[in-house]
C-alpha cells in the first residue's frame, strides 16, 4: 500500500518535473541596465536578511567622530568643539574611504562561493554584476554620511558653506568612493582568501588614510611626509570636502577631486573587468 | 517544440573538442582532451579526484580559456561565440552556487530576472520550479538553512529557470544521502527526455554506469578509456569470477591449482575462504572448477559475471577509483 502510495508520487513528481521543464521559454537576454537594477536588488535583499552588515556604515562612522573628536580635540585644536569644525569633513572622507573596502570583499565571497561562476555562465552584460552592488554601496555611504553629520551637529558642527555647501561635498565623497572601489574589486578579484584580502586591504588604506591632511595640518610634517600628504587623493579629496562645507572651496579643488575619480575608475575599471572575464 | 516525443538528432553533436590543454603553471591539468558527445544524450565523465574533470568543464562552459586545442558546442566555435553559447548552457558546480543568504525563492526570481524575464513573469516561473522541485516549503527560507539536498536541488532548479540544450553537473551527488541522490538522477532523467544533454563528471562509478550514455575515463588529465559503459567493461576482460571456499584452510591449494588452469592471477581477498580472479578466457572456469572438485575442494558458492566499472576503472589506471589524492573536503569512499 505505501509502495503504492510511493509509486503515485514518484510519477507526480516526475510529471510536474518534466512539466516545469518542458513550460520553459527563452526570452530575450536583459538588457545592461535591466541586469544591473537585478544585481541591485540583489544586494538590498542581502540587506534586508543580514543586517549586521550596516554595522559599518552606521556604528563604525559614529564611534570614529567621538573617538577622534574627543581623543584628539583637546590636544590638537584646544578644544574639542574647534576641533570638529577641522575634524568632521576630514573623517567622513576617511570613514567612507575605509568602508569602501567592503566592495572587494564581497566580490570575494562570491567567487569562493561559486556564484561567480553562475554569473559568468549567463548571456548578461557582464559588468553589471559589479555595477549594481555598486550603486548600492553608494546608498550605504551616503547613509554613513548622514549619519556622521548628523551626530556632528549634535556635536556642535556648524558648516559655514550651509546645507549646499554639504550636500556638495557628499556629492564628491560619493564620486570619489565609486572610483576608489574599483582598486577593492581588483584585489578581490585576485586574493585567494578572505584574510589575506583584509590584511592587503588595510596595508593600502591604512597609510592612504592615516598620512592625509585629515587629522593634522600637513604644514607640522617633516618635507618628505609633506609631499607624500600633498599628492594623497585622500587628501586632496579632504580638502575639497571641507572647503565645501565650510564655503571655501575653489573650484580648481573641487575639478582635482574629479579628475583623481575619472582617473582612477579609467585606470581600475578596466583592470577589473579583464580580471572578472579572465578568472581562471 | 520539446514534448516526450523528442527523439534526438543523432547526427549532431553538443559538444565537439579536439586536443584541448589547460596548464595551470606546470600541472597540465588538461592535457590533450578529444570529446565528443552527443545530443540528447547523457555523458559520464568519470576520474579521481583532480583528474581534470572540473577544468574540461570549466572551459567547454566559457569559464577558462583553453591553452590549446578548439571545441565547439552545438557549432558554435569556443572561442569566438562565447556569447551564443553561454545563452544555451548551464552549469551546475560542486557547490551550491546561490546567495546563500537570499530565500530560494529570491534566488530563483533573480536568476529568472538575469536570464530575461519581466519581473512577474520570473516569480510565476521560480514559484514553478520550486513547486516541481519540492521545495514550496523552503521557498521563504535562507539557502544557507537547507540541507544538502534541497541545496543540491535548488541549485539545480536555478540552472533550469531557462531548459538549457545542455547542462553541465559536476559531481550531482558529492554528499547527498541516497534517496536525494534518485532525487536528482529523477531530474537528469526528465531532463534527458526534454532533450536536453547532459554532461556529469562523477567519481561514482555505478552513477556514471545508471545514468550515462557514453562514459569517458580521465586520469591526469587524459582521457584512457571512452565507450558505453558495456563496452567499457568489456575492454577489460571478460569478467570477475569469485570462488566462495567451503574451508579456508583449503585457499593457498586453490589459489595454486586455479592459476594453473585459468593462466591468470588469482587475489585472495579479506574473506579468509574467498579468491577472485579476472578472466580473458571464459572456457577455463569450467575446467578450473572442475579440478577442484578432483582434487576434493568443495566450493560453497561462486560466480561470475562482468566486471563492475569499479573493476574497469582499477584496470585501466592501476588505482581505485575513489582513493586517489584525498582531498579534504570530499568525503567519498
Amino acid at each position: 500500500m505505501t509502495e503504492f502510495v510511493e509509486q503515485r508520487e514518484k510519477g507526480e513528481n516526475e510529471l510536474r518535473l518534466a512539466e516545469s521543464i518542458a513550460s520553459s521559454k527563452r526570452p530575450k537576454p536583459p538588457s545592461g541596465i535591466s541586469s544591473t537594477l537585478t544585481f541591485a536588488t540583489r544586494a538590498l535583499l542581502r540587506i534586508k536578511h543580514v543586517p549586521e552588515q550596516m554595522f559599518d556604515v552606521t556604528v563604525f562612522p559614529v564611534i570614529f567622530l567621538l573617538m577622534f573628536t574627543y581623543l584628539f580635540g583637546g590636544a590638537i585644536a584646544g578644544s574639542t568643539e574647534e576641533y570638529l569644525q577641522f575634524l568632521l569633513p576630514g573623517i567622513l572622507v576617511m570613514t567612507v574611504s575605509q568602508i569602501t573596502m567592503y566592495t572587494g570583499i564581497d566580490l570575494n565571497n562570491d567567487i569562493r562561493k561559486g556564484i561567480f561562476d553562475r554569473f559568468r555562465t549567463l548571456p548578461i552584460w557582464l559588468p553589471s554584476a559589479l555595477v549594481g552592488s555598486l550603486l548600492v554601496d553608494i546608498v550605504r555611504y551616503s547613509m554613513a554620511a548622514a549619519i556622521m553629520i548628523s551626530l556632528g551637529f549634535a556635536l556642535g558642527f556648524r558648516p559655514e558653506g550651509g546645507w549646499l555647501g554639504v550636500l556638495g561635498a557628499v556629492a564628491l565623497i560619493l564620486v570619489f568612493a565609486f572610483s576608489l572601489s574599483w582598486i577593492w574589486t581588483i584585489l578581490g578579484l585576485i586574493m585567494r582568501s578572505e584574510k589575506s584580502l583584509m590584511m592587503v586591504s588595510f596595508m593600502v588604506l591604512f597609510p592612504l588614510t592615516f598620512v592625509s591632511n585629515v587629522f593634522v595640518d600637513p604644514r607640522t610634517l617633516p618635507n618628505w611626509l609633506q609631499s607624500f600628504v600633498e599628492i594623497n587623493p585622500i587628501s586632496i579629496l579632504a580638502t575639497a570636502v571641507r572647503g565645501a562645507m565650510h564655503g571655501t572651496a575653489t573650484v580648481q579643488q573641487v575639478m582635482l577631486v574629479l579628475v583623481v575619480s575619472v582617473v582612477m575608475t579609467a585606470i581600475f575599471a578596466p583592470i577589473t573587468i579583464y580580471l572578472y572575464r579572465n578568472k581562471k | 517544440m520539446k514534448g516526450a516525443s523528442y527523439q534526438p538528432k543523432t547526427d549532431e553533436w553538443a559538444i565537439e573538442a579536439t586536443a584541448l590543454v589547460k596548464v595551470f603553471g606546470k600541472h597540465r591539468a588538461v592535457d590533450g582532451v578529444d570529446l565528443a558527445v552527443r545530443k540528447g544524450t547523457v555523458y559520464g565523465f568519470l576520474g579521481p579526484n583532480g583528474a581534470g574533470k572540473t577544468t574540461v568543464i570549466r572551459v567547454l562552459a566559457t569559464l577558462l580559456k583553453p591553452d590549446g586545442g578548439s571545441a565547439s558546442i552545438f557549432g558554435h566555435d569556443l572561442g569566438t561565440e562565447g556569447d551564443e553559447i553561454r545563452s544555451r548552457i548551464s552549469l551546475t558546480g560542486q557547490y551550491a552556487s546561490l546567495d546563500e543568504d537570499l530565500t530560494g525563492m529570491e534566488n530563483l526570481v533573480m536568476m529568472a530576472k538575469l536570464m530575461g524575464y519581466r519581473r512577474s513573469e520570473a516569480k510565476v516561473r521560480a514559484g514553478e520550479l520550486l513547486h516541481a522541485f519540492g521545495l514550496e516549503e523552503a521557498a521563504k527560507r535562507q539557502v544557507k538553512n537547507y540541507s544538502g539536498g534541497m541545496r543540491r536541488r535548488i541549485d539545480i532548479a536555478a540552472s533550469l529557470v531557462v531548459t538549457p540544450d545542455l547542462l553541465f553537473l559536476d559531481e550531482p551527488p558529492a554528499g547527498l544521502d541516497p534517496r536525494s541522490r534518485n532525487q536528482v538522477w529523477d531530474i537528469i532523467r526528465a531532463l534527458v527526455s526534454g532533450g536536453t544533454t547532459v554532461m556529469l563528471t562523477t567519481q561514482y562509478l555505478e552513477e556514471a554506469d545508471q545514468l550515462a550514455d557514453r562514459i569517458a575515463v580521465i586520469n591526469k588529465g587524459k582521457i584512457i578509456a571512452e565507450g558505453t559503459s558495456s563496452e567499457l567493461k568489456a575492454s577489460v576482460s571478460t569478467g570477475t569470477l569469485n570462488i566462495q571456499l567451503a574451508d579456508a584452510a583449503d585457499r593457498p591449494q586453490a589459489m595454486r591449482i586455479m592459476e594453473d588452469k585459468l593462466a591468470v592471477a588469482v587475489h585472495s581477498s579479506s574473506d579468509a575462504a574467498s579468491l577472485t580472479a579476472q578472466i580473458n578466457d571464459s572456457f577455463r572456469v569450467a575446467d578450473a572448477l572442475a579440478e577442484l572438485a578432483r582434487q576434493k575442494i568443495a566450493v560453497s558458492d561462486f560466480s561470475f559475471g562482468r566486471p563492475s566499472l569499479d573493476e574497469v576503472f582499477l584496470t585501466l589506471t592501476g588505482h581505485a577509483a575513489t582513493e586517489d589524492e584525498p582531498q579534504p573536503e570530499e568525503g567519498a569512499s
